[in-house]
């Protein structure tokens, strides 16, 4: 509709109006754009904001659900100085743990400095979130790259948790030298969770089945094979009653990337290969751009000569490989064991993530990185502040609610139209 | 209806429009699609606010905010597509939206009202219906009734009927111009918007043309076919292409006994047979919805053939994919840029490759070549005159005619055999109009075969070579491009001595 210079054009406004912004800005100086694009309504912000709105809400819960705290509310009116008090000590303190759990504690940096304690302390919790981040990263991933193609993928639980199934039972059905061993076990994850992704794809292309529907009852077929093999002869763990499996290899588990001491393993740069794969499939691959046409006009992509049933078939594919891979890195990265719940609800977080990162790789790895981050800061305020772990669950919750509905965040903080002609005039200096 | 104006972008999809409707009266408004006639009535319905002129209702000038408006100064609305709820019964959609209820405006729901009243206005009306059917078991004729009945019960006065044949079978067809003359006894007006020449001659009062969001003209239902159908494809642009004399050459695509069905299963394309030759411009004019769009996407493999062979080159490509007929040599330009031509979240540069992008030098087998594909873009942009300010920008800022650039650049920078061009120049500026037709004749004489369908007759005309007319699926005659116009008129309206 935009169609500056061109002489055919009615007295429409929208043109006139366009080159008053694009001229606007030229005026101002570097900082005082950046400032203006900082507080326009543009993506960044309202992922940023959504974060800070759902860390306020968070604290709110705590202070409702603190009973000491809550207490001093109860006189509010008489000395307003207490109840600030105490509520700002106990989000205050919880929130600096969190902090401390997921990126760094001071202290112990300080110890480390003074030859007090060993660097492993120091960088424990970064160790814990990339170790959560990596297989988050996966399924967000592989969310990511279905919704590119137009798919709404609620299957990532299912695949990831084929892919512990087929990565574990590789990890100590077979023996092999370590070398070969991780790469097969991985492989096999891999598989494993291409199979439950190519089966909705598969149906999705042949008979119309929708994917919603279809992977979520693949989810719970998964879920219920899990549990039943687990408890399988040659499967479980000999030495145990309940439902567990025997240890995977030490062959086939991923290498740890520090210490023995620290849990970040292998699995967030396999994390990281694959972001780079994916964003370098969407953006520079033949397959890439079938995908994202198919995606935003199946009518023009079928024109031009592109097979709709078979990209759906391969994108399904090969989201089902991501989160199978996600489960394999849980099972060989962490949990050794197959366990009913060895996969946690990856799969589900996974859509949260992808969400968060707009479906756009390194958006996706960035969110998978703050998630992996509020759960490993989640286990340290849930043990030194005495928050319950499930406030985290519920932080990460509301900020997809607040990325879901922008306008509501635009609606909270009064943010400005953003001028579409700012962002990139900022980007090219 | 006075001086109606209503905007979409830089589109007039109604340019100054005045419609007088009498009571009584059967009002046809008759227009190929995109004309602008639904778009005049959902005006008139209050879904849509003119950006000029005003509607006047027994002399007083009247302001729709919205459907509600309009249902209380008594319009009602049947539309193409039915807003009925597919699992409620006959009487429960009747009520839809003006629930009678016993004990104020949260009470119980009186469905024994509702059902009497749907049986008086059957009644009344001549509409049988069985108050208690379930709307999704009842055949699309029948469910077409209930919105009548709808529209009836909320005292309409007016009634619109947006294409209310293009769903039904020609049994139903005639059942529903029987209701339509009833009504009119009974004091209603309608108005009742087709392209169907046959079926406005038959109920109509009076007819008014529309072609390209203006009124062309008004006509008596006993003015001849020929008369009306030409002035529905218009003649008033006289569209001129310096073109030099086809030399033909060897048959490229020939067309036998060709059968292809439509979405609704009916056959669309029944037999037709046509030969196009390396070196000329075969155009085939008609009015629309006579098989033209079915028949072109069988030719590109995009819908199922039923019987007959399609060759190119002595080639048979009847059951070839999309794909393998684009790498055979064949340039499509499809009907609906927006629908089938263009990814519009894609850059220029991506729809420009958009069926190319495995082609050296935009990509291969596995990577694309982002350098080439860019190199490329830029070169088109400047060889087709496409108005962007950079390749990467979204195609959705183009206008209409620099999207169709898009697509003409892109079809036409490889080696063709065969172009097929539909609606190549719908919704289209004049200047692109002009361009685009040159370098359709540069293809022909470059030595292409090319097959252009158009409802424009001009363009037909402006193009072609030969001129096939085709009419309820079959080609009813090829003619040279001289032919005098009102024997194509008679043609197109199926008339063939």
């Amino acid at each position: 509709m935009i169609e500056p210079g061109s002489p055919d054009k009615g007295p429409a406004a929208p043109p006139a109006l366009v080159k008053e912004h694009r001229a606007a800005p030229r005026r101002r100086n570097l900082w005082q754009l950046f400032r203006e694009e900082f507080w326009a309504a543009n993506t960044f912000m309202v992922t940023f904001l959504a974060v800070v709105l759902a860390l306020v809400a968070g604290a709110i819960i705590m202070i409702i659900a603190d009973p000491e705290t809550r207490a001093t509310w109860s006189y509010f009116f008489a000395r307003p100085g207490d109840a600030l008090q105490a509520s700002w000590g106990l989000v205050s303190e919880a929130y600096a743990n969190l902090f401390k759990g997921a990126i760094a504690d001071p202290d112990q940096w300080n110890r480390w400095f003074w030859n007090m304690a060993p660097w492993q302390q120091a960088l424990y919790p970064i160790s814990e979130t990339l170790q959560y981040a990596a297989p988050l990263a996966l399924t967000g991933l592989s969310f990511a790259v279905a919704f590119r193609a137009g798919l709404f993928s609620i299957g990532a639980q299912g695949q990831a948790t084929m892919g512990s199934i087929a990565g574990a039972l590789a990890g100590f059905l077979i023996s092999a030298p370590g070398w070969l061993h991780v790469p097969v076990a991985l492989l096999c994850g891999l598989l494993g969770g291409m199979l439950w992704g190519f089966l909705p794809g598969w149906l999705k292309a042949k008979t119309g089945a929708h994917e919603v529907i279809t992977t979520i009852m693949l989810n719970y077929i998964a879920f219920h094979f899990l549990t039943w093999i687990v408890i399988q002869k040659g499967i479980q763990d000999p030495s145990r009653s309940d439902a567990i499996s025997s240890k995977v290899d030490e062959t086939a588990r991923l290498p740890l990337l520090f210490d023995p001491s620290l849990r970040a393993n292998l699995g967030i740069v396999l994390a990281l290969l694959a972001t780079a794969f994916v964003g370098w499939m969407l953006k520079r691959s033949t397959f890439g751009f079938e995908l994202r046409a198919v995606g935003a006009n199946p009518d023009a992509a079928r024109t031009a000569g592109m097979s709709v049933a078979a990209t759906i078939i391969l994108v399904m594919t090969l989201a089902g490989g991501l989160a199978g891979l996600g489960g394999a890195t849980m099972v060989l990265g962490t949990a050794y064991a197959l366990t009913p719940s060895v996969v946690g609800t990856i799969g589900f977080d996974g859509i949260l993530v992808a969400l968060l990162g707009r479906a756009r790789p390194w958006g996706v790895l960035a969110a998978a990185l703050l998630f992996g981050a509020l759960q490993a800061g989640g286990n340290r305020m849930q043990s030194f502040s005495g928050i319950s772990l499930e406030l985290v669950g519920v932080i990460q919750a509301l900020i997809a609610i607040f990325v879901a509905a922008p306008a509501l965040v635009k609606a909270i903080v009064r943010l400005r139209e953003s001028r579409t002609g700012g962002a990139a005039e900022l980007a090219k200096g | 209806m006075r001086g109606i104006t209503k905007r979409f972008g830089d589109l007039v999809a109604n340019d100054h429009i005045d419609l007088i409707v009498e009571p009584g009266e059967i009002h046809a408004l008759l227009g190929e699609n995109g004309a602008g006639k639904s778009t005049l009535m959902n005006v008139l319905y209050g879904l849509l606010q003119p950006d000029e002129g005003e509607i006047l209702v027994d002399g007083s000038p009247l302001k729709l905010k919205g459907p509600a408006d309009a249902i209380r100064a008594g319009i009602g609305m049947v539309h193409q597509h039915f807003m009925l709820v597919p699992v409620f019964t006959v009487a429960e959609n009747v009520i839809l939206g003006a629930e009678p209820t016993q004990g104020g405006p949260i009470g119980r729901l009186s469905l024994d009202q509702a059902r009497r009243e749907v049986i008086e206005v059957s009644e009344r009306y001549g509409l049988p219906v069985d108050p208690d059917a379930v709307v999704e078991d009842l055949p699309v004729g029948v469910q077409q009734r209930v919105e009548i009945i709808k529209a009836l019960t909320r005292d309409a006065e007016l009634l619109i009927l947006d294409e209310p044949t293009a769903v039904l079978t020609p049994q139903e067809t005639d059942d529903l111009l029987e209701v339509m003359r009833g009504l009119k006894e009974s004091g209603k007006s309608i108005v009742f918007i087709s392209h169907k020449l046959r079926e406005v001659k038959a109920v109509a009062d009076l007819i008014t043309v529309i072609r390209r969001g203006k009124v062309v003209g008004t006509a008596e239902p006993s003015a001849a076919p020929s008369e009306l159908a030409e002035m529905m494809v218009g003649r008033s642009v006289i569209l001129t292409v310096s073109k030099e004399p086809a030399r033909p050459a060897d048959p490229v695509l020939s067309v036998s006994e060709l059968v292809v069905a439509d979405d609704r299963e009916h056959r669309a394309v029944a037999g037709v047979d046509l030969e196009v030759r390396a070196g000329e411009v075969l155009g085939i004019a008609g009015v629309q919805g006579n098989g033209q769009t079915e028949l072109v996407e069988a030719i590109m493999g995009l819908r199922k053939v039923m019987g007959g062979r399609i060759t190119l080159q002595g080639i048979d490509i009847t059951t070839m994919s999309t794909r393998e007929t684009l790498d055979a040599g064949v340039g499509y330009i499809p009907e609906d840029r927006s629908v089938d031509g263009l990814v519009k979240e894609f850059t220029v540069a991506e729809n420009l490759v958009l069926d190319a992008y495995r082609r050296a030098p935009y990509g291969g087998r596995i990577a694309l070549n982002l350098g080439g594909i860019a190199a490329s873009a830029r070169e088109k942009i400047s060889e087709y005159d496409i108005r962007v300010q950079s390749h990467e920008q979204p195609i959705s800022a183009l206008s209409g005619g620099n999207q169709q650039k898009v697509i003409v650049a892109r079809e036409m920078s490889r080696p063709l055999k065969l172009l097929v061009a539909a609606q190549p120049t719908r919704g289209v500026d004049v200047g692109s109009i002009e361009f685009i037709h040159n370098r359709v004749i540069a293809e022909r004489d470059a030595g292409a075969a090319v097959l252009v369908v158009s409802s424009e007759l001009d363009e037909v005309l402006a193009l072609a070579d030969r001129v096939a007319v085709m009419y309820r699926g079959r080609i009813l005659a090829t003619v040279a491009p001289d032919t005098p116009r009102d024997k194509l008129g008679l043609l197109m309206a199926g008339v063939h001595d």
